[in-house]
């Protein structure tokens, strides 16, 4: 038995979740607790295990959109976009350009989205409850936003391999517009309620604090890597899309604690604003899917009055995309960190392998490094600043 | 550093332990002998021109049925020199066993734990090496091509929950 301070003479062993509102989902974790302190903390996941990776062999290539969806379920266009990457690498197809900008505009409102979600729910488990109402206020907006382009408002499936689902529709980049002119100044809202508040600070500076030594050790990435100040971004380091025509910057931390991981995030939105503020202007005219007959289906018009296009759009449904055999690995940088898919393809028309590579169960590994010796109230702060997801840790 | 550089650096410096390399679509894919891997993943984190200090991923591939092999899939990043590279070791399948990575990068443990749970193939050295998505009392490993679809799971969990189902 482990030695126990003076005042104390045994460890008790104390269950969170999977039933808990700060565990952020079905995340299970076992305390063990000397006193107020934590000496050891061992999640337990699996609870939202849906089998995706195994369904995937059993479906076409488009079929499995929808289950990227239910992955990272507060960020959807992330999953599907670096899905489509990946086949799309497979298959070695180029991408019109007025996709790939629709996709990087979307991605960026996603990660708004996110991290408006995130702040909410961070705010709310450490007491402070009116920065859940205003975040909430601004994330109904996107969400009209994202049914605008795509009919739904949580998992959208907009991106296909090849492109985007359809057009945009109008009136949609009008509603963009103003969303982004008006976003600064509710960020600003946000910022009078945390950024200086002493309670916020005591909660969250020197909280849950990871080298960035550990930190790549441990294989953080996103928001909770550079929090520790390690410089590195998918979208700078490996641009994908058209992200290498965006000027944006990457900000970091200097601690690696709960606050500057919730600066990082901060200063994330800022940038993805005005991503997506540059995206409005140089959003080029031209077709939202490539023509390229084994990959596209045909437009619905031609479906409905042509017969080669209606036979195309029959062969291409039943038998699906057949890329050639090999191996990808294709990710990108989602809200929560590198998310990426690995796909093993034998020819035929389902993968034959198909890897998530989930940031949030990455990130969530570290969790017993950052709170073990620490307090208990200290786990909610740090498992809010992890911003982890059980769709895709489970998957 | 880009493919062509990578390929000679590691013929020269690990001739003996790798087996064969391809790329396709850019990629660049080390098969690499299962004895050996672990040598040869500390060569990737610690050669300074390499500097593979990230991993971003491990997982198993099943090639029973057309090969007799289980695969372990490894795929490194240099976060400095923004490179990545796959390694690839083929296992037997009639003894799925492969030394753990966990020494060298800390993120393995849970990859390692799922690739266990998901293909049962062993990890020798892993500190802990116990399933991660599935029940306990699962049986089997279900991304493995032999487990099947569809079905429900045998008697140990069915007498938890769904009792009176067939």
């Amino acid at each position: 038995m482990p030695t126990t301070s003076a005042k104390t003479t045994q460890l008790m062993s104390i269950n969170m979740g999977p039933q808990h509102p700060s565990t952020h989902g079905v995340l299970r974790l076992i305390l063990e607790m000397d006193g107020e302190t934590i000496t050891r903390a061992v999640p337990d996941i699996g609870f939202l295990h849906r089998g995706v990776e195994k369904l995937a062999e059993y479906k076409t290539y488009h079929q499995f959109i929808p289950l990227t969806d239910r992955l990272d379920y507060v960020a959807p266009f992330s999953n599907n976009l670096a899905y489509a990457l990946a086949v799309e690498k497979l298959i070695g197809v180029e991408i019109p350009e007025r996709a790939q900008h629709i996709r990087v505009m979307l991605c960026e409102l996603t990660r708004i989205s996110s991290h408006l979600l995130w702040l909410a729910t961070h705010a709310l488990d450490i007491g402070a409850m009116t920065v859940f109402f205003y975040c909430f206020r601004e994330r109904e907006t996107l969400y009209d936003v994202f049914e605008m382009v795509s009919g739904s408002r949580m998992n959208l499936s907009y991106i296909r391999v090849g492109g985007v689902a359809r057009d945009l529709p109008g009136g949609f980049l009008k509603s963009v517009e103003k969303f982004v002119t008006e976003f600064p100044s509710k960020l600003n809202e946000y910022e009078t309620l945390l950024k200086d508040n002493p309670i916020w600070k005591k909660r969250t500076i020197g909280v849950g604090s990871i080298s960035p030594e550990d930190a790549i050790d441990y294989g953080l990435s996103g928001p909770s890597l550079r929090g520790s100040g390690v410089n590195w971004d998918v979208r700078k380091a490996e641009p994908y899309s058209a992200y290498d025509k965006y000027d944006f910057d990457v900000p970091l931390g200097t601690h690696g604690d709960v606050y500057d991981r919730y600066r990082v995030r901060i200063e994330e939105m800022i940038q993805s604003n005005r991503i997506v503020k540059q995206a409005l202007n140089i959003l080029p005219k031209g077709d939202h899917i490539t023509h390229v007959p084994n990959v596209a289906l045909p437009a619905k018009e031609a479906v409905e009055t042509n017969m080669e296009s209606m036979i195309h759009h029959f062969k291409l449904i039943t038998d699906g995309i057949c890329p050639p055999k090999g191996e990808v690995y294709s990710c990108v940088e989602a809200p929560k960190g590198e998310l990426g898919f690995y796909i093993v393809s034998d020819g035929s028309s389902r993968p034959y392998r198909l890897k998530i590579r989930p940031p949030s169960f990455v990130n969530l590994e570290a969790l017993p490094k950052m709170v073990e010796g620490r307090l208990l109230p200290d786990v909610v702060a740090v498992i809010g600043s992890l911003d982890i997801v059980l769709g895709e840790i489970d998957r | 550093m880009n493919n062509d550089l990578i390929i000679t650096l590691i013929k020269s410096s690990l001739p003996e332990a790798i087996i064969g390399y391809h790329e396709f679509r850019g990629e660049l894919t080390f098969v690499v002998k299962k004895e050996q891997i672990t040598q040869v993943a500390e060569f990737f984190k610690k050669n300074t021109e390499l500097d593979c200090s990230y991993l971003s991923d491990l997982c198993g591939v099943d090639k029973v049925e057309t090969e007799g092999i289980f695969e372990v899939v490894y795929h490194l990043y240099s976060i400095r020199k923004k490179h990545r590279v796959r390694l690839k070791v083929p296992i037997p399948a009639g003894n799925p066993t492969v030394s753990t990575v966990t020494d060298i990068w800390r993120t393995a443990n849970w990859h390692e734990r799922e690739t266990y749970d998901m293909f049962g193939i062993r990890f020798q050295g892993h500190p802990d090496l116990r399933k991660i998505l599935m029940p306990e009392d699962f049986e089997g490993h279900p991304l493995r091509k032999d487990y099947p679809i569809h079905g429900r799971q045998p008697a140990t969990l069915r007498n938890v929950y769904r009792k009176d189902e067939a």
